[in-house]
């Protein structure tokens, strides 16, 4: 660590390198202590996964890959991040907008709920839902006579990703909006904007880079969402099958080289996502440090 | 803003349409876990047969399964690979009591039973469930807690020990007591114990049903496992129900018996032996010989005297698994 004292006294950001005080050796150990952790624990199982999708062949990883059960897997998980990132925009800038402009009570409250899904494990999300909408839940008889399927169909599952994937874009825009205070929106207000335009043209665009990363990661995790999926899956190969259920039930019939290819598509989307947000930040750096306030 | 709005209310209206319909001539089969390509070649060939009907497929652990049809899934037949899960269906009132009686060979068109798999050369020489109780010999399989495939596992050393040792209870529970501590580990279900066995290389033998060794050997090689059939064990029934309050729901009822008993034509039968199952067709079961080692089969029925007992005497808290099992 470096000495607080001779740190306090660096004045500019660049002299603080040389103020550091680690000898050589620190130094490495600690590159070589992070390096060895990332390449042991994210790099070597992600190498695992391309190597055992390869395992054999290239026209297997491609037969595996256009099965029907398998591209079915693959819409289903389009189509539900499809419809449960754009209600998770609308819910996040909606939460993180009350919550940083407004004073109303019961707001901490709702800071704490946004919370929730963090903090309580996804199967048990899914199981409340079938607690909820099962045939023998709370409003099972009423959905059966009114014909509506919810459990053990899309709905369900739409359902279910939703709310573990609620706080990702509420979580990045409310700290981000607090500190951005109302002068903005005030001034746009008092020169004659209205609402929307003030929404539109003034806030969206003070917090458009953490709302788009907050968007990548809810849409990394709708994708990647396994334990609440899959209680309310019901498993209908073609029909309720998404990606992550896909690989594991590949996995379970001693097709692992098909599991793993499934896994590789799912791989390759959180790597589209890391080099996403790496160029955001390379390219629009400053302005993401000056507006995300770090 | 209105497109973006108009955008998210067509994809809330399209997430609540594409529940799925049903028609009398559409079924979802929900079956056991590793049975994808059994149903699939059974599919395929019954669609071949009757133009124009379609059947989905569920697959997981058959304990899931019911409770999932017990809360809505619309399965209107079940082909699992335990009864107990059908009785916990027929006990919510969705699958009728006598169902055993609408299906020949009591409602089970296939079977398999508990069988080993050892390491290429068989090592330890372990050939039957005396062997399984050595010092020397490590066993692996699941834990009968919350393994259905283990259970079976279970019940047949039980069954072997009962008759080894012609009803002496004490010195069954002995031996029963001592092959759960031949295992080093127990795994929650019979995939993870595979795993155990094939890739961690754990313990000498591997007890699952015979049509999984089958999978193993093909996906880890043939040359590195060789399967051993034991003197005696118990038959395990893969049951088939048609689960009546779905299908009368749908109207699938004829389709569903037809799919049904499909699996009792020469057909099915040849499609459940290419896939490890034993047959109950003679024909087939004889076309198929070689690859079904004789084993003396006992039955539940004749060992325990039924389900209902097994569920009291064994599996209940405080009965005779938990005693044996001791407080893992």
């Amino acid at each position: 660590m470096a000495d607080p004292e001779i740190k306090s006294y660096a004045p500019h950001h660049e002299s603080l390198s040389a103020a550091v005080t680690e000898s050589r050796p620190a130094k490495a150990v600690l590159m070589i202590v992070s390096f060895a952790f990332l390449g042991i624990f994210l790099l070597l199982p992600l190498i695992v996964v391309f190597n055992e999708a390869f395992a054999k062949g290239f026209s297997d990883y491609a037969d595996a890959l256009t099965s029907p059960d398998t591209r079915s897997a693959i819409y289903l998980t389009l189509l539900v991040a499809a419809i449960s990132v754009p209600l998770n925009i609308v819910f996040g800038v909606s939460a993180a907008w009350a919550i940083a402009k407004f004073e109303f009570k019961g707001k901490a409250f709702l800071t704490t709920l946004i919370d929730l899904p963090f903090s309580v494990s996804p199967v048990i999300s899914g199981l409340v839902y079938v607690l909820l909408f099962g045939a023998q839940g709370l409003l099972g008889a009423w959905l059966k006579a009114h014909g509506i399927v919810i459990l053990f169909a899309v709905p369900g599952i739409v359902l279910a990703t939703i709310f573990v994937t609620f706080p990702f874009v509420a979580r990045e825009l409310i700290p981000l909006m607090q500190e951005q205070g109302n002068g903005d929106e005030e001034a746009a207000l008092s020169l004659g904007a209205n609402g929307w335009q003030a929404f539109w043209y003034v806030t969206l665009p003070n917090v458009k880079w953490g709302l788009l990363y907050g968007v990548l990661l809810c849409n990394a995790r709708a994708m990647g969402e396994f334990g609440a999926v899959s209680v309310v899956s019901g498993h209908i190969r073609g029909l309720t099958n998404t990606m992550p259920l896909h690989v594991e039930i590949l996995y379970n019939e001693y097709n692992a080289a098909a599991a793993f290819a499934v896994a590789s598509l799912l791989a390759g989307l959180a790597l589209v996502t890391l080099v996403l947000k790496t160029l955001l930040e390379m390219r629009y750096g400053a302005e993401i440090a000056a507006t995300r306030g770090h | 803003m209105k497109r973006f709005l108009l955008g998210v209310a067509t994809l809330a209206g399209l997430f609540l349409a594409s529940s799925q319909a049903w028609s009398a001539d559409r079924l979802l089969n929900a079956s056991y876990d590793v049975g994808r390509e059994l149903f699939a070649q059974v599919n395929k060939a019954f669609v071949a047969e009757h133009p124009g009907v379609a059947i989905d497929q569920s697959h997981a652990g058959t304990s899931a399964q019911a409770r999932a049809i017990a809360e809505g899934l619309g399965a209107d037949v079940v082909t699992f690979n335990q009864v107990l899960d059908i009785e916990f269906l027929v006990s919510k009132g969705l699958i009728s009591a006598d169902w055993q009686k609408d299906f020949p060979e009591n409602a089970s068109p296939f079977y398999s039973l508990p069988s080993f798999l050892v390491r290429a050369g068989n090592p330890k020489n372990i050939k039957d469930w005396n062997d399984l109780v050595r010092d020397d010999v490590q066993v692996i399989f699941p834990n009968p807690k919350t393994s259905g495939n283990a259970r079976y596992t279970y019940l047949a050393a039980t069954a072997y020990a009962k008759e080894a040792f012609k009803g002496d209870d004490a010195k069954v529970k002995e031996f029963v007591t001592k092959l759960f501590n031949n295992v080093p580990i127990f795994d929650s279900g019979g995939r993870a114990a595979t795993t155990t066995f094939v890739q961690r290389e754990i313990g000498d033998v591997l007890i699952t049903f015979e049509s999984e060794t089958r999978g193993v050997r093909r996906e880890y090689g043939d040359d590195k496992f060789e399967q051993v059939t034991p003197s005696v064990s118990l038959l395990a029934e893969f049951p088939v129900a048609i689960v009546d309050t779905v299908a009368d729901e749908h109207g699938t009822r004829d389709l569903a018996k037809t799919y049904l008993d499909f699996l009792y034509t020469p057909q099915g039968q040849d499609i459940a032996a290419r896939n490890g199952l034993r047959a109950r067709d003679a024909a087939v079961a004889a076309k198929y010989k070689a690859e079904f080692p004789d084993v003396r089969l006992l039955t539940v029925e004749d060992v325990f005297g039924g389900w209902a007992k097994i569920q009291a005497e064994h599996f209940a808290a405080g009965g005779l698994l938990d005693q044996t099992y001791g407080s893992r």
